[in-house]
């Protein structure tokens, strides 16, 4: 068989369709009857709620209904479950759809307005009176845990949701025999989600025809169908939830909100069909975020600067409620030891309730900030031993013979964290080579003999990509010759309908055009998980592939039936089954399905199933396990403090590449989340948790016109875990990007001294920074 | 009783008429009044980019707009880039060739921001390219696709 | 994020509108929309009437009269970056106007709304301030003429009685050799001014004979560096004498936010004051 599209850059099917403004978003959809829903959201980071009174609202013309906790009624008051139980929550806190009598958090639901136009709903909003009495907030995490600290939920008995640990070698050991201990502090800050589209939710409920149905700008439709079907104590067959074009999700759409909930119970309670779309200012109070990770850590190294150890402790900013259960706090350890054979780790984590919106993962989740502090601890001990840091990653990496790697540390669902295939060293060479590595230091005191200080800094990472269960595939040849692809895996952008064409194309022979991709609708597919954590590829590329080969062999089978030839001698090309060397004899795969599907009284022949399809739920045996390094390079101008990232090169692996264009885009844009992470994105909170950065002139997403190129080069080395060879791409670029620009400043800025504690890095505290080593160097 | 007007605005060489509440956006009257939804809401207060739209073949953020703005005006919005057979602007054809778009959320926006910057700059670099998107925020890209396309596009606007 | 209803008026003379401000007090003039319509989704304003100024006829456009630019205020910034004689006499304006948003915003923004709005960060009030702009606005009773330096009266509020329109903006040119530096720091390309300093220089034989140096982000209402213009006149225009300038802008009171301390921002116009002038004298001809 001739491979014709797996690896090729074969343009997006998507985009006619998205280039031409026919995407078809949440806000897009109408229906008839449909109103239109706003939310009173609570203004005060805690407070009691005393009443409620929406008789003003209500009485509004154009305003329909009014809903608090108490008009839901009974049978809907009752808490969100935890969809992500597990033993480390020591407090479980979860939301109610609208809040009953407290609310923790600025923005959390208090009322929902359903009206004739979004404007009219929100003119009622401003007619409902809430009684809140304040309570104190908690906000800072450093502090939460004191005695006498104020309680983010006012029946706690703590702010701790919980502790988690990643222990596991000799620490004693480690540490004990080490010639050096070297210890850091610093402090990590993700931002917020930020998908250009922001959530959105229209339901309909149907109890006499087609029941409850969702459409949702989700990244896992299943989940918020199990979800909504367990809360409501209801069949999952009578729940519809549809994803349709979702403008980008990163992580935060990939749970559920207590929205859903309550635009679900409005439209069943006002027999219509109801949508609400979150404006931007929702969006940065309610839609989840990574905040704040304190980190404290001691590495344990010989003087050839070989790391025998790392332990310390995490303070992890959790947020009011638990929707994604400890998923953010986990993915924060898994990733230690990061590239490197480490022999013993001992690690724990904080888990601290405050009373701000819930943090969830965000492009990367935790694996940014436990590679980021890997690549913190690695920077120290090749600063402070004045080994070249390049130098150092190649004493410490896992080699390729040691793999596969066990590296010590548990993944989440218990299985053991495997490093399955990939050559670190040869990845470090690489970036170094496209970067002009080894030409830096010229290009850096030319630029000092100017006045300019330039800096350059490198980080490895890798990346637990594919996490199962499953993501299944169903392929099925219709008469016509088209082939319907049906799968639940949601797409936000990642490209996945022409991923998975080209993989059905080049194993059925047929061509993506005829391929008609369907996904992220729970009715169309009986099961799926969700688009997070870099899995699509690595689960639905194996199902796909191997539902196509089944319907191949079956077409193949058939075929060989039908035109009397032998299976060895036939081949499929555009859709045609073709006996070789006898061009005239031949039959479509659209006629091999119709002799699959015949007419009533007609039979199926004998020794075949109905139908020309298959259905797969192959995927990944374990997490394939991605690779990079990058190297930035950056200019900081003293005067001002600003940090110009001038390069920016990754050498990738993600194993085999589907569509290397799209791996691309993946890369490209990660690395600029991931600079927009070190040098931007900045929530800000006063004492009584309000949100300060509210809008996009306080709250800074990377420009264009701040980007540096990407420069990427790839290696593929596949992994045994799944019949592709395929790894996860969509978090590779982001995940040790913080680590690089850090390290770059601190490079530009060597003669101040500088070490950098925080990131996001903003200009005002670089010239503190510089201003308190000149000091220092004058004396 | 709601304050509207009537307005009669031309979209995509189409004219219509309608009577508006004058507090409606550009914006949502094109998605909304008009079922144009191919122009997109990202953060309703001038900044994201994702609504723009050539009023007078000037690209302007159509959510800072009031619909009652247009009257009597010329409005271009994406739906309006491809030729009527349906032959898209070089600028499609290079966001799809150089996969600059990956949600599409923001594309919209992007293009018709593109259109009119290239139609004034129509020999940029790449710097001015950044600079003339730094007005339109992607979240997904990384930009580097769609200033690749935009100077792509530059070429095959110039003949060249 | 949709406005709060309102009653909408669309005038065609400066005359109309200033009887509809009479007429109604709870009004709010929109004229590129840039910064009035962002506070009418987010509900931070809610006025009862909102009177466009976009169809009134004469209050937009350039004229170069010999001795200065009379600028309509609803003069679109892009149109100001484009016009002749701004480009010829006042280049400051089209360099300082790259930094104003971006081209979209600046496609609708205009001259008047910006200085009317009073945002301290903003990039034209710091101009105007460098240039001793005078803002003429129209009452019921009439039209005065109003220094810019009496023009900002505290945070975004500008001396503007509540029945005034602002017409036209008057700038004086400067010598025909005049050198001009317009620097700015701010975190993103079309961000507002964390400070931008304006600075403008004639230098005689050798020596200067003219100087104007506006800080703006500094405060709310941009400040005339007026000590160290003074010192400057009669100085060679060189290194040292712009450090000196940067040391007194060192000096300058600065406000102090949740983003930005008033430490950093005496720091930044220290820095921006001296690379202005490095710049303004490089373009000064008459510079020996």
């Amino acid at each position: 068989m001739v491979v014709r599209y797996l690896g090729a850059e074969v343009q997006r099917m998507e985009d006619p369709r998205l280039l031409t403004g026919h995407g078809r978003y949440v806000d897009d959809i109408t229906m008839a009857g449909m109103l239109e829903a706003a939310f009173l959201r609570a203004p005060l980071a805690h407070a009691k709620i005393r009443s409620i009174d929406t008789s003003r609202a209500e009485a509004l013309e154009g305003v329909h209904r009014v809903f608090t906790h108490a008009d839901f009624g009974e049978k809907y008051s009752h808490r969100m479950n935890q969809l992500y139980p597990a033993p480390v929550i020591e407090q479980n806190k979860t939301q109610y759809p609208l809040a009953k009598d407290e609310v923790c958090f600025v923005g959390e639901t208090v009322a929902v307005v359903v009206a004739d136009s979004r404007a009219i709903a929100e003119d009622a909003l401003a007619l409902i009176d809430v009684d809140y009495e304040a309570l104190p907030a908690v906000v800072d995490i450093r502090t939460a845990l004191e005695d006498g600290a104020p309680l983010a939920h006012a029946d706690a008995t703590s702010n701790l949701m919980g502790k988690m640990r990643s222990k596991f070698g000799d620490i004693e050991d480690a540490f004990g025999k080490a010639d050096h201990v070297f210890s850091a502090g610093f402090m990590q800050h993700r931002g917020g989600c930020h998908s250009m589209e922001t959530r959105g939710v229209i339901a309909k409920d149907d109890p006499w025809g087609d029941g409850l149905t969702l459409w949702t700008s989700a990244q896992s439709p299943y989940l918020i169908r199990r979800a909504l079907a367990t809360w409501l104590g209801e069949s999952e067959e009578r729940i519809r939830v549809v994803a349709p074009d979702v403008g980008g999700g990163f992580g935060p759409k990939a749970g559920f909100y207590p929205e859903e909930i309550a635009i679900c119970l409005v439209a069943r309670l006002m027999e219509t069909p109801v949508k609400w779309i979150e404006d931007r200012r929702e969006h940065f109070v309610s839609t989840t975020t990574q905040r704040d990770q304190y980190w404290d850590l001691e590495v344990a190294c010989t003087s050839e600067g070989k790391i025998l150890g790392l332990r310390g402790n995490i303070t992890h900013e959790n947020g009011a409620y638990i929707p994604y259960g400890i998923l953010l706090p986990n993915s924060s350890l898994t990733p230690l030891p990061g590239a490197y054979s480490i022999a013993a780790i001992d690690v724990g984590v904080d888990i601290v309730f405050t009373n701000t919106i819930a943090n969830s993962p965000v492009r990367g989740a935790g694996r940014p900030c436990g590679i980021y502090a890997v690549e913190r601890m690695i920077q120290l001990v090749s600063r402070k031993l004045g080994i070249d840091p390049a130098e150092v990653r190649r004493r410490n990496y896992v080699r390729p013979d040691q793999m596969p790697y066990e590296t010590g540390a548990t993944l989440r669902g218990g299985a053991k964290c495997v490093y399955d295939s990939g050559d670190y060293e040869a990845l470090l060479e690489k970036a170094l080579e496209l970067s002009d590595y080894n030409s830096f230091k010229e290009r850096q005191a030319t630029a000092r003999a100017e006045g300019r200080y330039l800096g350059i800094g490198v980080s490895s990472c890798i990346e637990d990509t594919g996490m199962g269960p499953y993501e299944g595939t169903t392929v099925r040849v219709e008469s016509s010759g088209k082939v319907a692809v049906r799968t639940g895996a949601a797409s936000q952008g990642q490209g996945h309908h022409t991923m998975i064409a080209m993989l059905v194309a080049e194993n059925l022979g047929v061509s993506p055009e005829d391929i008609m991709f369907e996904s992220a609708d729970t009715s169309k597919f009986p099961h799926g998980v969700g688009t997070i954590g870099s899995r699509v590829a690595a689960n639905v590329g194996p199902s796909a592939f191997d539902a196509a080969k089944k319907v191949r062999e079956k077409a193949l089978k058939l075929a060989a039936e039908v035109l009397e030839a032998s299976e060895a001698d036939l081949d499929i090309e555009d859709g045609v089954v073709r006996v070789n060397g006898a061009p005239d004899l031949s039959i479509t795969l659209g006629e091999l399905a119709i002799q699959l599907s015949p007419a009533s009284a007609l039979r199926v022949p004998a020794g075949f199933d109905p139908l020309l399809e298959a259905t797969s739920y192959d995927g990944s045996s374990g997490s394939p396990i991605a690779c990079g390094s990058n190297v930035a390079e950056v200019e900081v101008d003293p005067g001002t403090g600003e940090v110009k990232v001038l390069r920016y090169s990754v050498a990738h692996d993600c194993g085999v590449m589907i569509n290397p264009m799209i791996v691309h885009g993946q890369i490209v844009g990660g690395v600029v989340h991931g600079i927009g992470n070190a040098l931007f994105e900045r929530m800000i909170y006063d004492d009584q948790g309000q949100p300060l950065t509210m809008n996009y002139g306080e709250y800074l997403l990377p420009l264009a016109s701040e980007m540096p190129r990407v420069d990427v080069t790839h290696m593929e080395t596949p992994s045994p875990l799944n019949s592709l060879g395929v790894k996860g791409a969509g978090e590779g670029g982001t995940i040790p990007a913080a680590a690089a620009i850090v390290a770059a400043i601190e490079n530009a800025l060597e003669e101040f001294s500088v070490e950098i504690d925080y990131y996001p890095v903003d200009p005002q505290y670089l010239t503190e920074l510089i201003d308190k080593g000149a000091a220092q160097a004058a004396e | 009783m709601a304050d509207t007007r009537d307005i009669e605005v031309t979209v995509n060489g189409k004219s219509h008429t309608a009577n508006v509440e004058t507090r409606t956006s550009l914006g949502d009257f094109l998605r909304h009044g008009l079922g144009l939804t191919g122009t997109h809401m990202g953060c309703e207060h001038g900044v994201c980019g994702a609504c723009t739209v050539m009023v007078d073949g000037e690209a302007v953020r159509s959510c800072l707009m009031l619909a009652v703005q247009a009257n009597g005006q010329e409005v271009t919005t994406v739906e309006g880039l491809a030729d009527e057979d349906g032959t898209l602007h070089p600028l499609q054809e290079a966001f799809w060739k150089h996969h600059g778009l990956q949600c599409g959320f923001c594309t919209p926006g992007m293009l018709t921001s593109l259109a009119a910057f290239l139609r004034d700059n129509p020999d940029p670099s790449e710097r001015e390219v950044r600079e003339a998107i730094s007005g339109n925020i992607c979240r997904c890209t990384g930009y580097q696709g769609i200033v690749d396309a935009a100077l792509d596009a530059a070429k095959t606007m110039q003949g060249s | 994020m949709k406005p709060a209803p309102f009653t909408y008026h669309d005038p065609a003379t400066p005359e109309e509108a200033v009887a509809l401000l009479v007429e109604h007090e709870d009004a709010k003039v929109l004229a590129g929309g840039q910064s009035l319509m962002p506070m009418l989704n987010m509900r931070f304003v809610v006025p009862d009437h909102v009177i466009d100024l976009n169809g009134v006829a004469g209050i937009s456009g350039v004229t170069d009269t010999g001795s200065a630019l009379e600028i309509g205020a609803m003069t679109r910034q892009r149109d100001l970056m484009r016009d002749a004689a701004v480009v010829a006499k006042t280049p400051i304006i089209p360099e300082a106007l790259e930094n104003v948003g971006h081209f979209q915003t600046r496609n609708r923004g205009t001259i008047g709304g910006s200085l009317c709005h009073l945002d301290p960060s903003a990039e034209l009030p710091c101009l105007m301030a460098a240039y001793d702009g005078v803002l003429t606005a129209h009452g019921p009773d009439g039209a005065r003429d109003i220094p810019f330096a009496e023009w900002p009266l505290a945070y975004m509020i500008p001396t503007l009685g509540p029945d005034e329109l602002l017409t036209k903006i008057t700038v004086p040119y400067w010598g025909a050799d005049h050198g001009y530096g317009f620097v700015e720091f701010a975190r993103r390309h079309g961000d507002f001014a964390m400070i931008a300093v304006a600075a403008l220089l004639e230098v005689e034989g050798g020596t200067i004979s003219r100087a104007a140096i506006s800080i703006g982000g500094a405060d709310v209402r941009p400040l005339r560096l007026t000590e160290a213009e003074t010192a400057l006149v009669g100085a060679a225009p060189n290194a040292e004498a712009f450090k000196a300038s940067a040391e007194i802008a060192r000096g300058i009171d600065a406000m102090s936010d949740a983003y930005v301390s008033s430490a950093y921002r005496q720091r930044l116009a220290a820095t921006l004051v001296e690379r202005a002038l490095v710049q303004a004298a490089e373009r000064a001809s008459g510079s020996a």
